[in-house]
């Protein structure tokens, strides 16, 4: 396999993932609830999240961040990350015209009992100053060279 | 504010709306998902990596509502179906005609595959007792929702936390 591989061996608490920026347009937030059958009209009715939401714009909808999310953090793994568990706190929403930068930083790497090898994430989601989510992850990602956490299955994989 | 009724009592750690998904899992949506967030892992686009690693195609875990959000429209229906139907549950029964999500939990098993055909279930867990916030007085509520495949695998579960509350009750 060309793709990048990630393993244990290579990381440690304090390493910071590399930051991501995107700018957001009203096409990033239709097609992302689009793509996530999430048809309720302030992800796409500027008039119905304005006068009845009382926000300025449509904006990004709870699965399509987790979505952004992943793919924050299996960009820094490559394809051999797999998530086990993810946990995020909405505290502002993402609007067209804004730029959304990821940031990330590893709290903490280990093996558990079955092998496993873990590293726990601390990640954010901001808006210039304004931290709009934050959001831990744990994701498994080789022990070593030729470890495989996708081949994990029952008492092997405890997220 | 309104009290907990025995009704809404009961449902805490009851499996609720057990249902199959309306279709199978497919590769479209996980092209339009991958679109949609840039995301270029070659195990959703590269079939000899999603061989070698995963025994085949699977679909990006986070998507794992995505394949139980009703269609928008279908024959005979007279309503517009909502996901997490417990959630709308309380806020009828608690009379909270507002309601946020504060935060979100998805634990996954089991990847998903094209072709699975997935069920899921609810269960709400807690009711707080009455809170206020700067948006108004109102219950916190936490909702699990399972799913498993076709096979009865655990394929991940979904944890809620939503605020129902009444803004003019501050």
């Amino acid at each position: 396999m060309t793709a990048s591989q990630l393993t244990l061996e290579r990381v440690k608490a304090g390493d910071a993932l590399p930051e991501l920026s995107v700018d957001v347009s009203a096409t990033t937030v239709v097609l992302g609830a689009m793509a996530s059958r999430d048809w309720r009209p302030m992800h796409h009715d500027h008039d119905f999240a304005v006068n009845r939401n009382g926000v300025k714009d449509i904006f990004l909808n709870t699965p399509n961040l987790a979505a952004w999310f992943e793919r924050y953090v299996t960009d820094w793994t490559g394809p051999t990350g797999r998530l086990g568990k993810i946990k995020f706190r909405m505290k502002d929403s993402v609007f067209p015209g804004d730029t959304m930068v990821f940031r990330g930083r590893v709290e903490g790497a280990e093996t558990d009992e079955s092998g496993c090898a873990w590293v726990d994430l601390s990640l954010t989601l901001s808006v210039g100053d304004n931290m709009v989510n934050d959001c831990v992850a744990r994701v498994a990602i080789p022990a070593s060279e030729g470890d495989n956490p996708w081949k994990r299955h029952g008492e092997q994989w405890k997220p | 504010m309104k009290e907990l009724t025995p009704e809404v009592e009961g449902w805490i750690g009851e499996k609720r709306y057990a249902v199959e998904g309306e279709f199978d899992v497919e590769r479209g949506y996980v092209f339009t998902t991958c679109a949609s967030v840039e995301n270029g892992n070659p195990l959703f686009w590269d079939e000899k990596v999603a061989n070698e690693l995963t025994d085949g195609w699977i679909a990006p875990p986070t998507m794992i509502s995505v394949w139980f959000r009703p269609h928008h429209w279908s024959p005979g229906r007279k309503e517009a179906a909502v996901p997490l139907q417990v959630h709308f549950d309380l806020k009828e029964k608690l009379e909270l005609p507002e309601a946020v999500m504060t935060d979100n939990t998805i634990t996954f098993g089991e990847p998903v595959r094209p072709g699975d055909r997935l069920r899921t279930w609810q269960v709400l867990r807690s009711v707080s007792d009455p809170k206020t916030t700067k948006l108004g007085t109102g219950r916190f509520w936490v909702i699990d929702v399972v799913y498993e495949n076709q096979k009865g695998e655990w394929v991940g579960t979904e944890t809620y936390t939503g605020f129902g509350y009444r803004r003019d009750s501050r």
